[in-house]
């Protein structure tokens, strides 16, 4: 969409994730968090980040992390770090697909749909949430002062791509 | 200009430079930008609209706002829209209506305006543009905070839009709200909503409030921008600053055209510049219809006569008599007369009790007048207030009923709680806007601007619920209207009391009163008053009807926002889906999947299509895309003993390396979900559900575990689109396997039935294939990550060319399953029946315990003559019995006059078997497998259809075909 108030969209594909479960401050939280660099980080919306790896916060003793990574080797790692405690470690690369959203008039479109409360007192970069846009439950990360990240479960990134796109009409 | 003899030379918030057409029931009449309908209708002369609803009588506009009980349109156009307010659809050049008489239609033309939602999140909302939303607005936006203000009208104003002489801080009122909207549209966090109504309070401050967006443009919206939109607002405090509504009279005659609200026609003079009369009588029990009295006269308007119903003047009714006005005190209108409009009223003097005194027929006075304005009373418009539960308190004083304390996190202001003066509502305005600052975050203060006003107060007010009839008892006063949309009388009311009602609510529903599109605006006070009247007692003490959302009318369309067309649900997709459209699948939605039905070819109908499919399955090897199964990892040292609860038969001593199939159930026993589950390692699972299950059999899990069982190391983790599932079914089907992962041994004795594998496919691929069969074929699922869905199906595809590997889609899988008998959860279950009663008692563990168990020992649910799951043989070898069909015992009569029918059971699938070469069915029959052998009815519109039970399992009994 070009123009003063248009903004892009595009598909990040390809994305490693992986699912982390476990007691937080457990030794086993301890050790994951040192395999990912960072922590895990125990804030709600927050992430944590390092090197090629993100930890975002989803629950209590929840955590999706988000990866440049190759999958295989890095649930290895996070397995090895887990060490058979209490917790779980899942390959969920192709679960979740990554579409980005930016521009000067990202937040509006969002707010079409998303219940969450995106203004800049209450959410801004390096925050993530579990939400939902329009019908769709989404994980939306704001990367960037007005780059937001929307992590739809793959099924459903067509039917959220042509949402968002209808969204943008207006600002087009 | 002579088309608007009634326009006023000057004043009015018109621009009378741009002269707009209008069409009002196909006369052509002319308006200017600020006009809404109704005010330009009343410039042109126009009072009338559509009769009235049940009694076809004439009526009249009434209102000049949201309260307006007659004048109801139909907004023409590409498609038209109904049950429009004449006083609130603002004038665009062009503009074509008709008046209804109290019913619209909704236009069967689709609609192709834009519709949509936003989400608002702000420290302050007010919800009202009068004087103390403004004052709330502007004190609380000034301490930084997040501030919303929400109006219904065209322009912010409320009551100061229709005044003349008020001011502000020593200024005209109008260019103290000019100021102050400027003020909040250069404050970053603030956000004014003309055109927006708050139709809806929920709990936790959520406000709900539609705003129309284009129609007052004149011209189309741009692309993309939405006509209305509905605003979904989560606020730390809510100011309610409503405003009130003024009340007519009830009297005989009171619904004839040109009896207005008094403060309607100040409106029609001040903010519309609009004279609708030449000669007016003004009836009140109060003192704010002094200003449209002095007004009238300001503008050239002869009064005739002020009937104050009050005994004695108040000082502002002094005040207005010594400029000349002749004021009757102790009065009221009785009648009006004219035809079809007020050409003059019969004023009787009241005693102390509200009765006319004396010679009724000798002391009534005629006064002709072509207008009464009429003054009730005043209502605050308290609904946002007692949607969220807010008390009310009637006001003997006032009149009124009022807030009676406050709901958390709100404030009241301004006449919405019955301040009605001017410097009042400024003040409350000004301190509930700190307050709401300040608990949210932001402290400040502020001085409240100083208002004057004519009318200082409201003033004493008279109660005078019902002006007595001259002749008759109210029983037959047909003619005092209390609810001129519904077109009820005191008389209707009588009836009700006569009928023994006394509630306010059961006479609501008994006459109909206040459930008009205006829902009582105008009505629903006066109806309690009349009722206080019939019964004795006070309003207060009868009470009023609950106050429910939405406040008005919202459209449809607008609540369905864009989940309308293609964004309607939305439609998942697997990865191999766009495979699936280039190859011409035919689909169906299962859940909210779009799943391939059957791929025809070369013109193929279904029947062909999925004939050719079975066929490929039984003979040679055909493919199906599985990957919408819901899939959950289950993780854990507890996790084998968490499955022996949920299911109904053993998994805790599986094996690693195997699959097995399993049932759970709800605590009654019955059948929620089946699946086949792989045992990854020690403390791994992976279950698998049905399509339309998934995400409830993980809520299922997740609420034993976290509820019940929070001890058990247990971790679910959905993975359903994680892993691309292809099951590659026939005689063939190894061969094929067996090409595209040439590392495994595929062959019976190493790689046997409900097993799995973890390999590498000949294309680098991961992959967990699994020897899993839904049709009694060998068979194999190949599970690869999502990422290479598409891939992998085209290595198979491209391996099984030579083989004439056929895709095929769920109703082919369909067939096949129901040829071995094998139920589908919620096609052939529906929430009654057991795993027995499908004929699974073999997969119900009699030495665990497990959700469900303790019912099969319920005396119903050991029943003998339950209803089993068997097969159905059409004996004519030719009728595809509908699913549903009922099933009989022969020569059960099914005539009305023998029934009701004894039903045995119902048909729960159906479909052509090509490898039986006959139709079959499945069904639940009464008893049904102690019926084999049996000949029954299934009863196809009119004609019976004998049907032979047989067991389920149709094809393959053995299972001979298993391994290929």
């Amino acid at each position: 969409m070009r123009g003063a108030r248009g903004g892009s969209l595009r598909e990040l594909p390809f994305s490693t994730m992986v699912s982390v479960r476990v007691a937080p401050g457990s030794a086993a939280f301890d050790r994951i968090g040192a395999a990912l660099g960072a922590g895990l980080p125990e804030r709600v919306a927050d992430t944590a980040r390092a090197g090629a790896h993100t930890a975002l916060w989803l629950g209590p003793d929840e955590w999706l992390v988000v990866s440049s990574a190759e999958p295989g080797p890095l649930v290895a790692d996070l397995v090895e770090a887990l060490a058979g405690d209490p917790g779980t470690v899942v390959d969920v690369s192709a679960n979740r697909t990554i579409l980005e959203l930016s521009g000067a008039t990202a937040r509006q479109v969002l707010e079409k749909g998303c219940p969450a409360d995106l203004h800049p007192r209450s959410f801004g970069p390096g925050d993530a949430v579990t939400t939902t846009l329009g019908p769709v439950p989404v994980l939306l990360w704001q990367s960037g002062p007005s780059t937001y990240l929307i992590l739809p479960r793959a099924s459903f990134a067509d039917y959220v791509a042509r949402w968002l796109l209808d969204a943008m009409t207006e600002f087009a | 200009m002579s088309a608007q003899p009634h326009r006023l030379p000057s004043g009015g918030r018109i621009d009378r430079d741009t002269v707009l057409r209008l069409t009002v029931d196909g006369q052509e009449l002319t308006g200017h930008p600020g006009d809404t309908v109704a005010s330009a209708m009343l410039a042109a002369g126009r009072l009338d609209v559509a009769p009235s609803i049940y009694r076809g009588r004439p009526r009249g506009i009434v209102a000049a706002g949201v309260e307006e009980p007659n004048a109801l349109l139909e907004v023409l156009g590409r498609c038209s829209e109904s049950m429009l307010p004449a006083t609130t659809v603002s004038l665009v050049d062009g503009l074509a209506v008709r008046t209804l008489s109290g019913l619209g239609r909704l236009d069967p033309t689709g609609d192709e305006a834009v519709y949509d939602k936003k989400f608002a999140h702000t420290d302050v909302l007010v919800v009202g543009a009068g004087p103390a939303g403004l004052a709330a607005a502007w004190a609380a936006a000034r301490s930084g905070a997040r501030v919303i203000l929400l109006d219904e009208q065209s322009e912010p104003g409320g009551s100061l839009l229709s005044c003349r002489e008020e001011t502000v801080n020593g200024s005209p009122a109008l260019d103290w709200v000019r100021e102050v909207v400027a003020e909040l549209e250069s404050a970053p966090e603030a956000t004014v909503l003309s055109r927006t109504t708050a139709f809806g309070s929920y709990d936790d401050n959520y406000v709900v409030a539609v705003q129309h967006r284009t129609d007052h443009l004149g011209h189309p919206a741009p692309e993309g921008m939405s006509r209305r939109r509905v605003w979904h607002i989560r606020a730390a405090r809510v100011v309610i600053a409503t405003g009130a509504h003024e009340r007519p009279l009830v009297f005989a005659g009171n619904d004839r055209p040109g009896v207005l609200l008094a403060s309607a026609v100040r409106g029609y003079l001040n903010r519309y510049a609009v004279a609708p009369c030449s000669r007016a009588v003004v009836s009140t029990t109060n003192d704010s219809a002094y200003d449209t009295v002095t007004d009238l006269v300001a503008a050239g308007v002869e009064v005739a006569a002020v009937i104050d119903a009050r005994p004695t003047l108040s000082p502002r009714a002094a005040e207005v008599a010594g400029t000349g006005v002749r004021v009757v005190p102790g009065s009221a209108v009785v009648e009006t007369t004219g035809a079809s409009r007020v050409d003059g009223v019969l004023v009787g003097a009241l005693d102390e009790d509200g009765l006319l005194g004396g010679d009724v027929e000798a002391d009534v006075e005629t006064i002709a007048c072509d207008l009464l304005a009429v003054s009730g009373g005043w209502s605050p418009v308290v609904h946002l207030h007692s949607q969220r539960q807010g008390r009310l308190r009637w006001d003997e004083v006032l009149a009124a009923f009022v807030p009676e304390g406050t709901v958390r996190g709100q404030r009241v202001a301004g006449s919405a709680r019955g301040t009605f003066d001017l410097g009042g509502c400024l003040e409350e305005g000004t301190e509930a806007g700190v307050a709401a600052a300040v608990a949210a975050g932001f402290p400040i203060e502020a001085e409240a601007p100083v208002g004057r006003a004519a009318t200082g107060e409201y003033g004493p007010v008279r109660q005078l619920w019902l002006v007595p009839g001259r002749r008759g008892e109210p029983a037959d006063w047909h003619e005092h209207f209390v609810d001129l949309q519904r077109d009820q009388t005191v008389a209707d009311v009588w009836r009700a009391t006569g009928a023994g009602l006394r509630g306010i609510e059961h006479v609501k529903r008994h006459t109909s009163i206040g459930t008009a599109h205006d829902q009582g605006r105008t009505s629903a006070v006066n109806a309690i008053g009349v009722l206080a009247a019939a019964l004795g007692g006070t309003p207060g003490e009868i009470g009023t009807t609950s106050y429910r959302a939405p406040y008005t009318p919202v459209s449809f369309a607008a609540l369905a926002g864009r989940e309308r067309g293609d964004l309607f649900d939305p439609e998942r997709t697997t990865p191999i889906h766009p495979w699936h459209v280039a190859h011409g699948a035919r689909f169906e939605i299962v859940g909210q999947w779009l799943r391939p039905r059957y791929f025809p070819r070369d013109g193929e109908d279904i029947d062909a299509a999925v004939a050719r499919e079975s066929r490929a399955a039984r003979r040679g090897v055909a493919m199906m895309d599985a990957s919408t199964l819901g899939k959950i990892e289950v993780c854990g040292a507890d996790a084998g003993e968490f499955l022996d609860r949920v299911y109904t038969n053993a998994h805790r001593r599986l094996p690693v390396g195997s699959a097995r199939y399993g049932v759970m159930c709800k605590p009654d026993g019955m059948i929620l979900d089946d699946g086949v589950n792989l045992r990854l390692d020690e403390n791994r699972f992976l279950l698998t559900t049905t399509t339309g299950g998934a995400a409830g059999v993980l809520d299922w899990l997740e609420e034993w575990l976290q509820t019940e069982w929070p001890e058990l190391d247990v971790y679910c983790t959905s993975v359903t689109e994680q892993w691309t599932t292809i099951a590659v079914v026939g005689p063939k089907s190894r061969q094929v396997v067996a090409r595209v992962a040439p590392d495994l041994d595929v062959s019976a004795e190493a790689f046997p039935f409900m097993t799995f594998r973890e390999t590498t496919l000949a294309s680098g691929v991961p992959a967990r294939i699994c020897r899993i069969s839904f049709s009694g074929e060998l068979a194999y699922e190949i599970n690869v990550s999502g990422w290479y869905g598409l891939a992998v199906w085209e290595q198979l595809y491209a391996a099984g060319a030579d083989l004439d590997i056929t895709p095929y889609g769920t109703e082919t899988m369909h067939v096949l399953r129901a040829e071995k008998g094998y139920p589908i959860v919620g096609q052939d279950t529906d929430g009654t029946v057991t795993p027995q009663d499908a004929g699974m008692d073999w997969v119900v563990s009699k030495r665990k315990d497990f959700i469900g168990n303790r019912s099969y020992t319920r005396a119903d649910t050991a029943r003998a003559d339950r209803r089993h799951l068997i097969g159905l043989l059409p004996v004519d070898r030719v009728t595809r019995l509908p699913e549903g069909t009922q099933i009989i015992a022969p020569d059960t009569p099914v005539t009305p006059e023998r029934g009701p029918v004894p039903m045995l059971g119902h048909v729960t699938s159906s479909y052509h078997s090509e490898a039986l070469g006959r139709p079959f069915a499945l069904a639940l029959v009464a008893g049904g497998r102690d019926r084999i052998g049996e000949t029954l009815i299934a009863q196809v519109g009119d004609s019976p259809v004998e049907v032979l039970v047989a067991g389920p399992v149709l094809y393959d009994p053995e299972g001979n075909r298993r391994d290929g």
